[in-house]
């Protein structure tokens, strides 16, 4: 089957790069599915897990905001920050999940910090998810 | 002539000042090193970003952006990159006598213009010549994340599009070597240089949902990228500049103590020859 190469980078570096089969991603006007030879397209993503399909085996990547761009033999994400189920460290993870719970709670009368928070919380389950896999 | 035991305690006290400065000459070599990594893997980020942002900006699709278009300038933004310690050579002196010069040229007041700035010693120099500071950071780590400077990239962005600023610079040091650097001044906003000669990398997109929306998300996130560039260059720049100061200070202890060494041999010699010659006063008068 034909591959796709993909690069996840951020602004400490590279975090992930690969050949893959298809790229899962969720972008801000909805869920996208790249195969090799896609034409080329540049969408906004928004917080959530970028699934690689690899050989029957899906690689996560949790991946945080950003964008991606696709040319017909590769994938680039872009993202403020990004982590592979390895570089995660989940009780930091589960912390901030609770954190972002109570802020939510108690700030939902502030627009600013319960846009805060809810993005927090986002990042966090994301991170979660990705790891738990 | 000094004494015999005054010139020993110098020599002494000279030989572990050159033991300090010695000490961080080296590790600024081993944090010039990390930095110059971090410069380099931050790279590749900075370009993809460019690239698409190009891509879009040089496309005849008619796509604007506030951040593309120059407007009348009424107030300038300067974003200035100082250390939070010395002992730096002109590392400091340089950006900020530079930069000195520049706004007595530009600006007739100080209201037309205002300074973000980062590090505690530029902050002081800042402050102590009147220079109106909008914001600043202070204490930041070796190896700054992104993180660490959102804030002031957010403020600056926010300025721009709110329309408080018509125009951002950055100041900083750029590191050529070692032994070199170089003051820079980068234009951030409006971005108005960024499709030129780009036309061969520009592939016919799709947008989604829009050219406007992408832009929209794309063009802060650029800006920030290259704030933080240019605070990995800065930093690699600061390191470079310390362990070229410390080198120059261990090498001048060096020099001193060989004078002192000199003189202290000097004067023992000395102090023998007259101790013989007592001696052989005494005798002399003894027949």
């Amino acid at each position: 089957m034909s591959t796709i190469n993909v690069n996840v980078v951020t602004p400490d570096g590279a975090v992930y790069e690969g050949d893959v089969e298809m790229v899962s991603a969720r972008s801000q006007s909805g869920e996208l599915g790249i195969l090799p030879g896609h034409i080329p397209l540049v969408a906004p993503l928004s917080v959530g897990a970028v699934r690689l399909n690899y050989e029957s085996r899906v690689h996560l990547v949790a991946v945080n905001g950003g964008f991606v761009e696709v040319r017909p033999d590769s994938v680039t994400i872009l993202a403020e920050s990004a982590e592979t189920p390895s570089q995660i460290d989940v009780d930091r993870a589960r912390r901030a999940k609770e954190r972002a719970e109570d802020r939510i709670e108690r700030a939902k009368q502030e627009e600013i910090n319960y846009k805060r928070a809810q993005l927090a919380l986002q990042r966090a389950v994301t991170r979660i998810e990705v790891a738990g896999e | 002539m000094a004494s015999l035991r005054e010139i020993k305690n110098r020599i002494g006290s000279t030989r572990k000042t050159k033991q300090i400065t010695k000490a961080m000459e080296m590790v600024s070599a081993s944090k010039l090193n990390r930095a110059q990594t971090n410069s380099q893997s931050y790279e590749p980020y900075t370009r993809k970003i460019r690239e698409v942002v190009a891509g879009i900006a040089s496309g005849n699709s008619g796509a604007t952006h506030p951040m593309l278009e120059e407007r009348p300038v009424k107030k300038t933004a300067y974003i200035m990159i100082f250390s939070d310690q010395g002992l730096a050579g002109g590392y400091n002196a340089n950006l900020l006598r530079s930069f000195m010069d520049q706004v007595a040229a530009r600006h007739s007041s100080s209201d037309e213009y205002g300074v973000i700035v980062l590090g505690r010693i530029g902050r002081d120099l800042l402050k102590r010549r009147g220079i109106p500071v909008m914001d600043e950071i202070t204490g930041l780590p070796d190896e700054p994340d992104f993180q660490d400077i959102k804030n002031i990239t957010r403020l600056a962005v926010n300025m721009y599009k709110e329309e408080e600023i018509d125009q951002l610079y950055i100041w900083y040091n750029h590191f050529i070597s070692a032994i070199q650097q170089e003051v820079k001044e980068t234009k951030l906003l409006p971005l108005t240089d960024i499709g030129e000669g780009r036309d061969a990398a520009a592939q016919s997109y799709e947008y989604e949902p829009s050219e406007e929306a992408i832009l929209e998300q794309l063009l802060p996130q650029y800006a920030e990228s290259l704030i933080f560039g240019a605070l990995l260059d800065a930093k690699a720049s600061e390191f470079g500049a310390r362990m070229t100061a410390m080198s120059a200070a261990s090498d001048n202890a060096d020099d001193i103590i060989d004078d002192l060494t000199l003189s202290y041999n000097r004067a023992r010699q000395a102090a023998v020859t007259q101790e013989i010659s007592e001696i052989v006063g005494g005798a002399a008068a003894l027949e």
